[in-house]
Parts: C-alpha cells; structure tokens; sequence
C-alpha cells in the first residue's frame, strides 16, 4: 500500500468535511430537512411544490466557489473529460440517483451518519462500482 | 426568513466542498484509483477524510434532532431491494467515469466551468428518464393487479 504523500492534504480535507457536516446540521435541525444534493436538484429538474428552498440551496452552493477563492485561495478545477464521456456520465449520475434515491452526500453522508443500513448498502455499491469504473477504465483499457 | 437556512446550507456545504478539494475530479478520481496504491504515484486518501469530518458532525446534529426546539428528521427509509442497487451501481459508474457527483457538479458551475454546465444538464436529462422508468414501472404494476 503506497501513499501519493505529495496530493494527500489531510487537513484541509478534515475541516472541509467538518463544513459539509455543519451543511448537514443547519437544514436537518432547523428545516428538519435531508442534505442530498441530488434530492434537491431532482426536484429542480423536474419542479414540484417545494421549488423554492431548493433554489435557495443551490444558489448558496454556487455562490460559494468565488467565497472559496477569497477565504481559501481555491483555483477553478480542470474537468478533463471529452464533452461525450461527460454527457454520458451526467446522464449515468442523474439517472443512478434517482434510481437508488440518494447519491454521496444524501446516502454516504447522512444515511451513514443515522446509520441507515438501507445508506450502507447503497454507499458501499456506488463505492465499489465508483472502484471498479476508474480500475477498468484507467488500468485494464488505459 | 424562510430562505437564509437553505442558502446558508447550500454555502457551507460549498464551501467545505472546494476547502476540501472535492470541486476537483481529478482528486475524486485520485482516490477511486485504488490500483496506484499499488504502483505508481501512489493513492490520495484525502476523500476518506472528507467523510469522516463530514459523518463526525453529522453523526451529532442526527443524535440532536426532534430535542428541545430542534427540528426532528423524516423517518429512516428501510426498503433495500434490486432497484436501490441498481441506481447505487449507475451512480457509481457515471461517477468512476468523470469524477463527478451532484454537488460537486452544482458547486462547479459556480467557478463558471463550461464542462460542469454539460454534465449538469445531462444529470437533468437522467433524473428525468429516472421518473419516466419509475412511472410506466408503477402503472405497469397497477395495471397487472386490475387483471
């Protein structure tokens, strides 16, 4: 087992978790509310009553890269996928989210957190398939 | 105001997001790629410590909730069945593929990143398909029980 010690940031990685945590903590103890991104966004996708407090939540995270950038000095992400492989991926995310009604933060953060077996076998399946899609595409293909 | 909550949550939940370097598929895919612990440049288990600060918090705020004047939460769903796997197994794969998931997806298009917008509306695209399968599933179920 080898570590890439020069990428591994521990800390920032910690703290940015403990932010995602406090996410969690403000919608659940205030809204009574589950943080699942692709919950919040589906119901923007295709709207149904409750459109506005997840318009809210979406403008707050897109709001937050440019706060990021003067709290943090974080730099914009390079996405490195040809547009085809994104579409089919998007397609893949949107689809498999729903199917499976949560993605990483809805089932790998707040399920886990309320120890949800229901989150544990749909976090430990995105996990393994999440695993097995880069083992294929990065090592046996390319 | 009804709206602050969320917004606030949507910017803390953002803010950890690019603090943690999670907003970067490159870092996603670094930690999906379990075969460069074993050669290579090594393995960046950074994404493992995102959920483990991420569950620490949120591990209290569940234990909090419906106490005093705290909000409780929706109930536990406990349905594991071929349709949750299913879903779990496409997620994961479209997520192996690009490094990608909905809320770093939604955050990107925060740095104003042309690619973050495609896969966006792609997701939209496979949410809406996902309510399409879920329909005609139900009223194909409906209709063999009326027989």
């Amino acid at each position: 087992m080898q570590i890439d010690w020069a990428h591994f940031t521990p800390l920032s990685a910690l703290a940015g978790g403990a932010l995602i945590g406090l996410a969690v903590a403000l919608l659940l103890l205030r809204e009574g509310r589950i943080l699942g991104a692709s919950g919040i966004f589906a119901g923007l996708a295709q709207p149904r009553a409750d459109f506005d407090w997840r318009l809210a939540f979406l403008a707050g995270l897109v709001a937050a890269p440019a706060l990021a950038g003067l709290l943090f000095g974080v730099n914009a992400p390079r996405i490195a996928a040809s547009p085809n492989v994104l579409i089919v991926a998007g397609f893949l995310v949107g689809l498999g989210a729903r199917l499976g009604n949560g993605c990483t933060s809805g089932h790998g953060i707040c399920g886990l957190a309320r120890l949800s077996k229901r989150s544990l076998a749909a976090t430990a399946t995105f996990m393994a398939a999440g695993f097995a899609t880069v083992f294929v595409f990065r090592h046996l293909l390319g | 105001m009804k709206l602050l909550v969320p917004l606030l949550s949507g910017l803390l939940f953002g803010l950890g997001l690019c603090l943690a370097g999670m907003t970067d598929p490159q870092k996603v895919l670094a930690f999906l790629d379990i075969g460069s612990a074993f050669g290579g440049p090594g393995w960046d288990p950074s994404l493992a410590l995102v959920m483990g600060g991420a569950l620490a918090v949120a591990f209290v705020a569940f234990r909090l909730a419906g106490r005093g004047s705290f909000a409780a939460a929706p109930p536990v769903l406990q349905r594991i069945d071929g349709r949750l796997y299913a879903g779990a197994a496409i997620f994961g794969v479209g997520w192996g593929l690009v490094g990608l998931c909905p809320g770093p997806a939604l955050a990107d298009l925060g740095f104003g990143d042309v690619r973050a917008a495609l896969f966006v509306l792609a997701m939209a695209a496979g949410v809406r398909a996902a309510h399409f399968v879920l329909a005609h599933a139900r009223s194909a179920r409906l209709a063999a029980e009326d027989s």
